[in-house]
C-alpha cells in the first residue's frame, strides 16, 4: 500500500495544476521553481483547499474523492504540517504547542507526558517551559516538527520547512528530519526549490513545474547523516 | 448608583455628590454596555473577517451605521423605537416591567449601539490580521472551529481586541447625544457629558470646568492605556 496517491487538478486564476504521483513511505521531496505548484500541492493533500477534479489517498483512505464528492475534512485526515516559520503559538509554553497536538485520549497531564517524549525525540526537551519567542529559528523548527508528530499522523506535510536557517543549522535540521521520519515510519512530503537540500533529504524527488509533474526518481545516498539525537538544541544560537 | 462607595467615604475624599453620582452613572452604565458590545463585537468580527455569507458587507454597514451618523440621529431612532408603541416597547414591558426610556437601562442601550461599531470594527481588523495558517496547522491538528477560535485566533489577535474594547469603552462613557434623549436627565441617571451640559445651562460654571476635567482624565487614561497596548512585546 502506498502512503501516498494524489491525481488531482485545481484552477486558481490562471495558473492551473494537474499533478499525479504515488509516493511510500520515507521522504518525498517536490521540487521546483516558486510559482510551480509545490504548496498548493501541500494544500490540497492537507484539505486545506478542494481540487476541482480528482482523488487523493492517504494509507489507503480516501480522503478526497471529487467524482463521489467524498472529502474529509483537514481535522480528520491526520496531517501533520510544518511551515518555513514554524508557527508555534506564540502565547503557550514550548510543551503546550507540542501537547495540543496530542490526539491520545486522557488527561491534560497524559498529554504533556507524550509531548515531552516528542519534544526528546527531536533534542529539544530542555526547550519545553519556554516560550517560543525566545527560541532560535532552529530551535523553533524542531518545536514545529514535534508538534507535527505529535498527533501521530499518517503524514507529514513540510513546505520549504529550512528555507529561513542559516547553512550550518539546515545542515543540522536535515540530519535531524532524516533521522526522526526514518525512526518513526511516518511518510513525509516536504516541498523545497534547493536543490542540495531536495537530494540530501528526499528518497523520492518528484521535479515540479508550471503546475505539472515532470518527472519522479529515487535517491540513493551512500554517505547520507541521519540519528535525530545528534545534536542538541541548545547548540544552536540563541 | 452612589451605593457603590459610601457616602462618608466620598465625603472623607472630598468628592462631592454632584461629579461622584454622574462619574458612578457614566461608569456603571459604560461598563455594562462594554460588557455587551465585547461579546458581540468579538464574536461579529470574529465572522466577519473569518467567514464568508452573502450580505456579510450589509450587517458590517449596517452595525457600522451610527459611527457615521450624528448621535442624535441615533438617540432619535432609539427613542422612537424603545419608547413609542408597538412590539419593541411591549417586549421591554414584558421583560422590565416598564419602557427603557428614561432610565438607567436606557442609558446602557444607547452605549451599546453608539460603542459598538468601534469594538466591531477593531476586532474584525484584528482577526482579519492573523495569519491563516496558524489556523490551517490548527485544523491539522484535528481542533475543532470552536477551539482554534478560542486556542489560538483570539489569543492571537488579542491586542487589536483589547484595544477595540477600551476604544468601545472610551465611547461609551463619553457618549452625550444619544444618551441625552434616550434617557434625558433623570435624577439619579445622568451621565458625566449630561451632567457637564446642565452645569454650563444653569451657569454653574466652576462645576462644569471641574466636570470637563474629570472626563478629560477619563479620555488621557483609555487612551494612555490603549496606546501602551501597542507598544508592549508581543508575548
Amino acid at each position: 500500500m502506498s502512503a501516498l496517491e494524489v491525481a488531482v487538478t485545481r484552477k486558481i486564476g490562471d495558473f492551473e495544476l494537474d499533478t499525479s504521483f504515488t509516493v511510500d513511505s520515507g521522504i518525498s521531496v517536490l521540487f521546483g521553481p516558486s510559482g510551480a505548484g509545490k504548496s498548493l500541492t501541500l494544500s490540497l493533500i492537507a484539505g486545506l483547499i478542494r481540487p476541482d477534479t480528482g482523488t487523493i489517498v492517504i494509507n489507503g483512505v480516501v480522503v478526497t474523492d471529487c467524482a463521489r464528492r467524498e472529502f474529509v475534512s483537514t481535522q480528520e485526515r491526520r496531517v501533520g504540517m510544518v511551515f518555513q516559520d514554524g508557527l508555534l503559538l506564540p502565547h503557550r509554553s514550548v510543551l503546550d504547542n507540542v501537547a495540543l497536538a496530542v490526539r491520545q485520549a486522557g488527561g491534560r497531564r497524559a498529554r504533556r507526558d507524550i509531548a515531552r517524549s516528542w519534544l526528546e525525540l527531536v533534542g529539544a526537551a530542555e526547550l519545553a517551559g519556554r516560550r517560543p519567542g525566545s527560541l532560535s529559528g532552529g530551535q523553533r523548527q524542531r518545536v514545529a516538527l514535534a508538534r507535527s508528530l505529535a498527533g501521530e499522523p499518517a503524514i507529514v506535510l513540510m513546505d520549504e520547512p529550512l528555507t529561513a536557517l542559516d547553512s550550518a543549522v539546515r545542515r543540522e535540521m536535515r540530519s535531524l528530519i532524516r533521522g526522526v521520519i526514518t525512526s518513526t515510519g511516518i511518510a513525509a512530503v516536504l516541498v523545497t526549490h534547493d536543490l542540495q537540500e531536495a537530494e540530501e533529504l528526499a528518497d523520492v524527488v518528484i521535479d515540479y513545474a508550471d503546475g505539472r509533474v515532470l518527472g519522479q526518481r529515487t535517491v540513493t545516498h551512500p554517505t547520507r547523516l541521519e540519528g535525530p539525537r545528534e545534536s542538541a538544541a541548545g547548540s544552536e544560537e540563541e | 448608583m452612589t451605593g457603590l462607595i459610601p457616602h462618608s467615604w466620598l465625603n472623607a475624599l472630598g468628592i462631592a455628590p454632584w461629579v461622584w453620582n454622574p462619574l458612578s452613572v457614566s461608569f456603571h452604565a459604560a461598563v455594562e454596555a462594554t460588557i455587551v458590545v465585547a461579546v458581540a463585537g468579538i464574536a461579529l468580527g470574529y465572522l466577519l473577517a473569518r467567514t464568508h455569507f452573502p450580505g456579510r458587507g450589509a450587517i458590517e454597514t449596517v452595525f457600522s451605521l451610527p459611527m457615521a451618523l450624528p448621535p442624535t440621529v441615533v438617540g432619535y431612532y432609539l427613542l422612537t423605537q424603545l419608547g413609542g408603541p408597538g412590539p419593541i416597547r411591549n417586549a421591554e414591558v414584558d421583560l422590565f416591567g416598564h419602557p427603557l426610556t428614561f432610565t438607567f437601562t436606557g442609558i446602557v442601550v444607547a452605549q451599546i449601539v453608539e460603542s459598538f461599531p468601534y469594538c466591531l470594527r477593531f476586532s474584525r481588523a484584528a482577526v482579519a490580521a492573523v495569519d491563516p495558517r496558524f489556523e490551517q496547522v490548527a485544523r491539522a491538528m484535528g481542533m475543532s472551529r470552536g477551539r482554534i477560535a478560542l486556542l489560538v485566533t483570539l489569543p492571537l489577535a488579542r491586542r487589536g481586541l483589547v484595544a477595540g474594547v477600551a476604544m468601545a469603552f472610551g465611547r461609551a462613557i463619553g457618549d452625550f447625544g444619544a444618551t441625552s434623549i434616550v434617557a434625558g436627565s433623570v435624577p439619579m441617571a445622568t451621565t458625566m457629558p449630561l451632567a457637564l451640559y446642565n452645569a454650563v445651562f444653569y451657569g454653574t460654571h466652576g462645576q462644569a470646568m471641574v466636570l470637563a476635567l474629570v472626563q478629560v482624565g477619563v479620555a488621557l487614561a483609555i487612551l494612555l492605556g490603549v496606546s501602551r497596548l501597542g507598544k508592549v512585546r508581543a508575548w
